[in-house]
């Protein structure tokens, strides 16, 4: 069987995965968030900490719920990485340094999974399980929380109350992610995936003998992609044997990426009883994900430079087993989903496969987006689509039976402003930088999409890591970890405060003088204004970038 | 508006809109605030070091500024004009108030307070606006109106409100002033016209937000490029980075946006309708109830005679014949009409007999008739007062006609003749309203446009039901009172909807304070002016569906102005992206799509373009953009493929053709 045909296939069988799980795992998760019933250790739980899970929160008070507990979460965090020392299994590694620590558990909190350390060769077991692995669960179940909210605030009528955020924080952990999760891992366990609790030393082919790290790597490598973290046990990440065995369990952690993204436009539609909405916003979130997987499959397939054309594709930075294919499917997932893992040097990706990682990451992780994050990122570029669409149609606009007016557009103005201003003041700070020109690994055009991809990454909570660059000084893990933060949170209070403002409203009834928002039009629009904003914003960088790079390597010659 | 017309204009507003460069008015919109510090700094930089090149970005970029205030301006001059001809009609009137002992005193009218009495004889002016409280008179309101026909006022009931600034034709009326000096109709109506009291309107400033978004991310874009260009080995002069910033902002909506905003008004002025604020048009737009009053509105005032049905044993022609004669002195239109369905139906125009007496109707008999020499009588009217006159029951086939008619929604009136024969009913005339022509077609259209129509009337719920049915509203309220009227507007709105509705009464004030439009008529109390948020000067209650139309229309013009003005962006990057970065990295001349011949010549296209733009369409902004009445879907379609994918193609083609004329001047081309 040829790359192409296998490549299309292993296309083939992940959509028809998704497509059969879409419904059932859409509308349990739907069930779940909407369910009145708590589960008896629920309860307890509930008991313990001393919630009242009946209690409906306002916005403001979900949003100050979820910033206290990330913010105790990075606080935990940063503890157990710099004094990781005095935990069990420590395999006598140091504490981390306080820069790093910080960058590391900003990281893990705001879901982007940046690392700026190699795991094996820095962390014991019980920091990768107790610190990483808890936070892989808990910041994916921030996100879904927050995206949650939001529909509840298209939902709600005059309530104002958008849902109990420790309710949907348990609900989140323990019945969608931990399942899933655990499923996750026994099937990657199959596939030769290492779960230990220590080093082992084998014999090699030629007689000696070698210490391959071992490590929990099953357990934690399931999170690491459903909860589109994207965090290796190793420094390698899923390119590494025993994260990423074999061509099964790489497209295995790819359908665990597009997982829950993918299903909670289901959730969404199904919430609010119009699946059609939800498939629309699926439509939308694939229709970019295709372009951009078509695009970066081109230009890794025909090669671009003469090495590459006789190589037959440009295999330099891929692992053979997995091919030009399987290694662009993983990178297209990977930085459409916010979850930042590699199975491939993206450094090494063409220039127009570096460039359309670096896209997917600029339209805001829409395509779909990381867990959550990925439907209101999605749902805030419907909001603004309508604003302008809807005033063509001749109404003052409305989605999903809510008015948009200023208190709305104010707040979502300021969301599709933040991310690119982190983004581009991050660049050109770190680009004016004197010492910036040392930390890179390439000089020129290359070096430059080093340092654009690096702030993008954390900005969007993305995570992976373009390669080359040097980010372990002071000024790139504080200005990175700053970019994460702000990316995250700012993003995240706006989002809940918009879900607020949405419930105060009381809902307008559906006429025919309304702009329907379920329709192929309204798709086609919505992809177009985030093309649109994303190329507005980012076309500048992009041209001194991958652009300059890929015309004078000749792509259109 | 032709292009022809266009000029003059612009040129007759070109002093006020360099007066607009002041930056305290600038400040207000800050897309043309940004362009004004960027004009003033490539001024600068145009002094400090001269070129055909720096001049000419200086030059054009307070172009693009003058150009926004010219537009603004030219929608102001259309109402300013507007304002002089009323202030003319306010020119200063002295009143003769009346003391409490009936003695008159003649005070200059800007002392009258709120409750003086004033009188007011044939050929003066009315000094203010008041209500008629004694007296009736015929009064030339054309100051306001453009309505050369004289309108009766009376004291009493809803034709009591006159306006200051209006003529008395013939009589006497004293008149109770209800505004002050300063807050007359006539000074709010030319505040209106003017714009001096424009506030922007809701939804105005959620676009001014998006707009300032929009200006900061691309300023951030714009600074953070200079080092990019820096580390890529070619830094970029301020001259260029400003041109950049200016051509990325929005500044074909920021410089037209405060005139769609007047012209809307402007639009409403012209069909005589006054709004009170900005507010109630955008509302206008989101209607989706109208409340319609059945009679004027929906159907012609009076009903008419639609059918003659005859009863067993009488010929067509007899019935038609004897209803003729019973009306021909009747003056009503109810009787008119009937001679004119009985002509129709092919009677002889003769008049009545000799010696035949008219019997008028009245409220005892309820009927009308004549009484001819030969000694017949001829009566019409209803079906029990016909029983009584003829002394027994009504046959039962006439009783059966009489209930069928009723039962349509119509009213019947039975024709009968007594006389030295015998007495006997004839038949049956059917009344019944009839729907104005075109009526049901602007329902289907305004159902296609998602909003409901509900048929306020007095009438029974049965007759309302026949009559509801045949224009084809979707709801109807009959035996309505003002009370059931406020009731109708609360449950809509509770429901989400927001309502329109016309009124003329004082019981219909708390209606029109409650709807989110509420047009009242100018023959109206000033109670009901009051409480509206509009004003029709022409008191044709039909006009609300027009209204509608506009608000829709000035909010669709918004919404197509800004698609155009960000899908322009596209063109723009790719006219001065490559200009900019061509010297450090050749390869990027192949984004250079345009074939534009040199850096310079690009960026200045762009800049020219991004002016001469917004004189493009400021007539456009002026007449709106066309509206039909479709599905929104529809509608959408349209002007996406209309303003979205033009706003990408057009400027492609404009900096190409720019271009060519650009790169003729020595030191850019």
């Amino acid at each position: 069987m040829n790359d192409t045909l296998s490549g299309l296939l292993t296309i083939a069988a992940l959509a028809g995965l998704l497509a059969l799980v879409w419904a059932p795992l859409g509308d349990y998760m739907a069930r779940v968030m909407t369910g009145t019933r708590h589960a008896r250790p629920e309860r307890a739980l509930y008991r313990l900490v001393g919630v009242d899970p009946e209690a409906q929160q306002s916005a403001r008070s979900y949003a100050t719920s979820v910033l206290a507990f990330s913010a105790v979460g990075i606080v935990l965090l940063v503890a157990i990485l710099m004094g990781q020392q005095h935990l069990p299994f420590s395999r006598d590694l140091p504490g981390m340094p306080w820069d790093m620590a910080v960058n590391t558990a900003v990281s893990f909190v705001t879901n982007t999974n940046w690392q700026s350390y190699a795991g094996e060769s820095t962390l014991g077991f019980t920091a990768q399980m107790a610190g990483l692995a808890v936070q892989n669960f808990l910041s994916a179940a921030v996100g879904i929380c927050v995206a949650v909210a939001l529909v509840r605030g298209f939902l709600a009528s005059r309530s104002g109350t958008i849902g109990n955020f420790w309710v949907d924080l348990v609900r989140v952990t323990g019945r969608i992610l931990l399942p899933v999760a655990v499923v996750g891992a026994v099937l990657l366990l199959t596939q030769g995936v290492v779960q230990s609790f220590a080093d082992q030393t084998i014999t090699t082919v030629t007689g000696g003998s070698q210490v391959v790290p071992g490590g929990p790597v099953a357990s934690q490598e399931a999170i690491k992609q459903l909860g589109t973290n994207g965090g290796g046990f190793f420094n390698a990440n899923s390119a590494h044997p025993l994260e990423n065995p074999t061509p099964f369990a790489n497209l295995l952690q790819i359908f665990l990426m597009l997982l829950v993204p993918v299903a909670l436009t289901r959730t969404f539609g199904t919430m609010i009883g119009s699946r059609r909405q939800g498939l629309t916003i699926l439509g939308a979130m694939a229709a970019l994900f295709t372009a951009s997987l078509a695009v970066a499959t081109w230009a890794e397939t025909t090669g671009q430079g003469a090495a590459a054309r006789a190589a037959g594709a440009a295999m330099e930075g891929k692992e053979t087993q997995f091919g030009a294919w399987g290694s662009i499917l993983f990178s297209t997932a990977t930085t459409s989903t916010s979850t930042g893992a590699v199975n491939a040097s993206h450094d090494s990706l063409t220039a127009t496969g570096g460039g359309a990682a670096l896209v997917n990451m600029m339209l805001g992780e829409v395509s779909p987006g990381g867990v959550g994050s990925g439907l209101y990122g999605m749902l805030v570029m419907a909001v603004v689509t309508v604003f302008v669409a809807g005033l063509m149609v001749g109404r003052t606009p409305e989605l999903l039976g809510k008015k948009i007016g200023r208190p709305e557009i104010t707040r979502v103005a300021l969301y599709t402003l933040s991310v690119p201003a982190i983004v581009l003041v991050g660049i050109g700070v770190a680009i004016a930088l004197p010492a910036t020109n040392d930390a890179l690994g390439n000089s020129g055009v290359h070096g430059f999409s080093e340092v654009v991809y690096a702030f993008t990454s954390a900005a969007n909570n993305n995570g992976s890591a373009f390669g080359g660059i040097t980010v372990t000084s002071t000024f790139f893990q504080v200005a990175l970890a700053v970019a994460m933060l702000l990316g995250r949170f700012v993003t995240i209070a706006l989002v809940l405060s918009l879900a607020g403002s949405l419930a105060r409203q009381r809902p307008v009834p559906t006429t025919a003088g309304t702009l329907p928002t379920h329709t192929v039009l309204f798709g086609s629009l919505l992809v177009w204004v985030v093309l649109l904003v994303t190329g507005l914003t980012y076309l500048p960088s992009l041209a001194l970038g991958p652009i300059a790079e890929a015309l004078t390597n000749g792509v259109i010659s | 508006m032709t292009t022809s017309s266009l000029l003059p204009m612009l040129a007759a507003q070109l002093p006020q809109a360099l007066r607009k460069l002041d930056p305290r008015h600038l400040w207000r919109s800050p897309v043309m605030f940004v362009v004004w510090v960027g004009s003033l700094a490539t001024t600068v930089v145009a002094i400090a070091d001269p070129s055909v090149f720096a001049w000419f970005i200086a030059v054009w970029l307070w172009l693009t500024v003058v150009f926004g205030n010219l537009a603004e301006a030219v929608a102001e001059g259309r109402g300013k004009a507007q304002a002089d001809s009323l202030r003319a009609a306010r020119s200063d009137v002295s009143a003769r108030r009346l003391a409490a002992d009936g003695s008159e005193v003649v005070v200059p009218g800007t002392q009258l307070a709120v409750g003086d009495r004033v009188v007011v004889e044939a050929g003066e002016v009315v000094p203010g606006d008041g209500d008629v409280v004694e007296g009736v008179a015929s009064v030339d309101e054309s100051a306001i109106t453009g309505e050369s026909a004289p309108v009766i006022r009376e004291a009493g009931g809803d034709r009591s409100a006159v306006t200051g600034g209006t003529r008395v034709l013939s009589d006497r009326i004293v008149v109770q002033i209800t505004a002050a000096p300063g807050e007359t109709f006539l000074d709010r109506m030319i505040a209106l016209v003017e714009g001096a009291e424009r506030r922007r309107t809701p939804n105005e400033v959620a676009l001014s937000i998006l707009l300032t978004s929009l200006t900061i991310v691309f300023l951030i874009a714009v600074v953070t490029l200079a080092p990019m260009a820096e580390y890529a080995g070619a830094p970029q002069e301020p001259l260029v980075l400003v041109a950049l910033l200016v051509c990325l902002i929005p500044t074909t909506i920021g410089a037209l946006l405060s005139a769609i905003g007047i012209a809307g008004m402007d639009r409403l002025v012209r069909v005589n309708v006054l709004a009170m604020s900005g507010r109630a048009v955008e509302a206008a737009g989101d209607v989706s109830t109208l409340l319609l009053d059945k009679t004027g509105t929906i159907t012609y005032g009076n009903r008419r005679a639609s059918e003659l049905l005859t009863a067993p044993g009488v010929t067509d022609d007899e019935l038609r014949d004897v209803a003729r004669f019973t009306s021909l002195a009747d003056q009503t239109p109810e009787g008119r009409s009937i001679v004119d369905l009985a002509l129709e139906r092919g009677a002889d125009d003769s008049d009545l007999p000799d010696g035949a007496a008219f019997v008028e109707f009245t409220a005892q008999t309820r009927m009308s008739g004549v009484d001819l020499a030969d000694g017949r009588s001829l009566r019409k009217g209803a079906g029990s007062a016909v029983e009584a006159w003829l002394g027994t029951s009504l046959p039962a086939a006439v009783q059966v006609q009489v209930d069928e008619v009723s039962g349509a929604g119509g009213t019947p009136l039975v024709v009968a003749e007594s006389g030295p024969d015998g007495s006997r009913a004839l038949g049956v005339v059917h009344l019944k309203d009839v729907v104005k022509d075109g009526m049901v077609e602007r329902f289907v259209q305004l159902r296609a446009m998602g909003i409901r129509t509900v048929m306020v009337t007095g009438d029974n719920p049965r007759t309302a039901a026949a009559i509801g049915h045949e224009a084809g509203v979707d709801e109807v309220l009959a035996e309505a009172t003002p009370e059931d009227k406020l009731a109708l507007i609360r449950k809509e709105q509770a429901g989400g909807r927001l309502v329109a509705m016309t009124g003329d009464g004082t019981n219909d004030a708390p209606a029109l304070a409650a709807a989110d439009v509420g047009v009242a008529m100018n023959s109206g109390t000033s109670a009901a002016k009051e409480a509206g948020n509009m004003v029709d000067l022409d008191s044709d209650p039909t006009k609300l569906i027009d209204v509608v139309a506009i608000g829709k229309q000035l909010l669709i013009t918004r919404g197509a102005l800004t698609t155009f003005s960000i899908a322009n962006d596209v063109a723009k990057y790719f006219a001065i992206l490559p200009a900019m970065f061509l010297a450090a990295y050749p390869a990027l001349d192949s984004l250079n799509v345009m074939r534009l011949s040199t850096p310079e010549s690009a960026i200045a296209s762009a800049v020219v373009f991004n002016a001469l733009v917004i004189v493009a369409l400021i007539p456009i902004a002026l007449r709106g953009v066309k509206y039909r009445p479709l599905s929104a879907e529809a509608l959408l379609r349209r002007n996406v493929l209309v303003y979205g994918l033009g706003g990408l193609v057009v400027p492609f083609v404009g900096i190409k053709l720019i271009d060519v004329f650009v790169s003729m001047i020595p030191g850019i081309g």
